[in-house]
């Protein structure tokens, strides 16, 4: 069995390791960043774990829906900012965009107010997500869907997807990055 | 698709990230809001003939520094509020000071006046125009401002709708005190800060409705 809910005291040395990732991530360094949303992961499944205690059905799509955000607003993080205040904004708002088109089926399981609360547990056992982003891919149009497959699901470069697709290297970039964005709204509109 | 799975789809090839995203967004957004209103102001109402005179009275200066300073005010919550996490901090302090001076001049000049001009130093001439045009002026900077937060992460809607609003419509003020023929601070007081908060109340509407991500 994998740890559940481990306890990592306040946070800071979550917050200064995972600063640290992102601030490399964010500079292009690829193995930092996939280990800063690999990490981050099991810190948001145990945030809203905790809090969707009626809803654990929806815990592990929340957690793809969060890092998809995070991913997508990555460029809003201020490095001069705590990253557990970041975090916790957008996890937060991630879940109470939930809760509210979900409102009145479920209560909120304890009230949000603990913003030092979202780096210091971490859960590492996945449930399984409802939703499929490999089939919402599918519905993307051509210039987003071929993109991210070839960049992001087989690892080509930009020169080499554009090569491939006979697109533009910056029709490429925009369509991942638009492709993204538009993977993000349906997991929005799912529910 | 497993979370791990989606963890590898967005690390790979993800690149590097430009920093100060926010401030060229703002500038971006900005620049051409201001450009539209101008051209809006130009066309529609065209600045005032007599702004040659106009301008070599500290009035006239303290019309557009009203506005001004409201803008950057309204411009740092914005790009505040643009980013999750980001506290406010001093900035309400600093968009409340300039409308207290200007309340401050307001009740320096009414005091000073005899009783029966109080009402027309508020009034003045063209309230209603200054009620609809300041509005009307804030309509290409609000438009840009809610595109460039839009590409950011805002988390409080309303809030962050409203802070655009304020820096369009203190924007439309700025460039409408370039037509605008009043020069007595009581109705800059009133009526400027009223056309300000019109395009404010709008973008605190529209926000949650416009800003969703």
């Amino acid at each position: 069995m994998t740890q559940r809910i481990h306890h990592h005291g306040r946070g800071s040395a979550s917050e200064d390791r995972l600063r640290d990732l992102l601030v490399r991530g964010l500079a292009g360094d690829a193995t930092a960043y996939h280990a800063f949303l690999k990490d981050l992961s099991t810190h948001l499944r145990a945030f809203f774990r905790k809090r969707l205690s009626g809803l654990q059905d929806e815990v592990e799509d929340l957690v793809q829906e969060a890092l998809l955000a995070v991913h997508n607003q990555r460029h809003t993080y201020d490095p001069g900012q705590p990253l557990t205040a970041w975090v916790y904004a957008i996890a937060k708002y991630k879940l109470a965009d939930l809760l509210r088109r979900r409102a009145g089926r479920d209560a909120l399981n304890e009230p949000l107010n603990d913003e030092f609360d979202v780096l210091a547990h971490n859960d590492s056992e996945a449930a399984t997500a409802h939703l499929d982003v490999a089939k919402l891919l599918q519905r993307l149009p051509d210039r987003q869907r071929l993109p991210i497959i070839h960049m992001k699901l087989e690892g080509m470069s930009v020169v080499e997807t554009a090569r491939v697709t006979g697109m533009s290297e910056s029709a490429v970039k925009v369509g991942v990055h638009r492709g993204l964005k538009a993977l993000a709204a349906m997991i929005r509109m799912r529910r | 698709m497993k979370t791990d799975e989606l963890v590898t789809l967005l690390a790979t090839g993800a690149g590097s990230v430009e920093p100060d995203a926010t401030a060229r967004r703002y500038a971006t957004a900005l620049g051409w809001g201001a450009f539209g209103a101008t051209l809006l102001m130009a066309i529609l109402l065209g600045v005032r003939p007599d702004i040659d005179a106009a301008a070599r009275l500290p009035m006239f200066w303290i019309k557009l520094a009203f506005p001004a300073s409201v803008a950057i005010g309204s411009l740092f919550a914005a790009s505040r509020l643009s980013r999750p996490g980001a506290r406010l901090g001093w900035v309400p302090g600093a968009l409340a000071a300039p409308v207290l001076a200007m309340w401050l001049l307001t009740a320096y000049v009414l005091l000073g006046a005899p009783l029966p001009e109080r009402a027309e130093l508020v009034m003045g001439r063209t309230w209603e125009y200054c009620l609809f045009d300041v509005p009307l002026l804030s309509v290409p900077v609000l438009v840009a401002t809610l595109w460039a937060m839009k590409g950011l992460a805002p988390t409080r809607l309303a809030l962050a709708g409203g802070a655009a609003g304020l820096l369009a419509g203190a924007i439309g003020a700025l460039v409408y005190a370039l037509h605008c023929p009043e020069m007595d601070a009581p109705f800059i007081g009133v009526w400027y800060v009223a056309g300000m908060l019109i395009p404010a109340a709008a973008g605190a509407l529209l926000g949650p409705i416009v800003l969703r991500w």
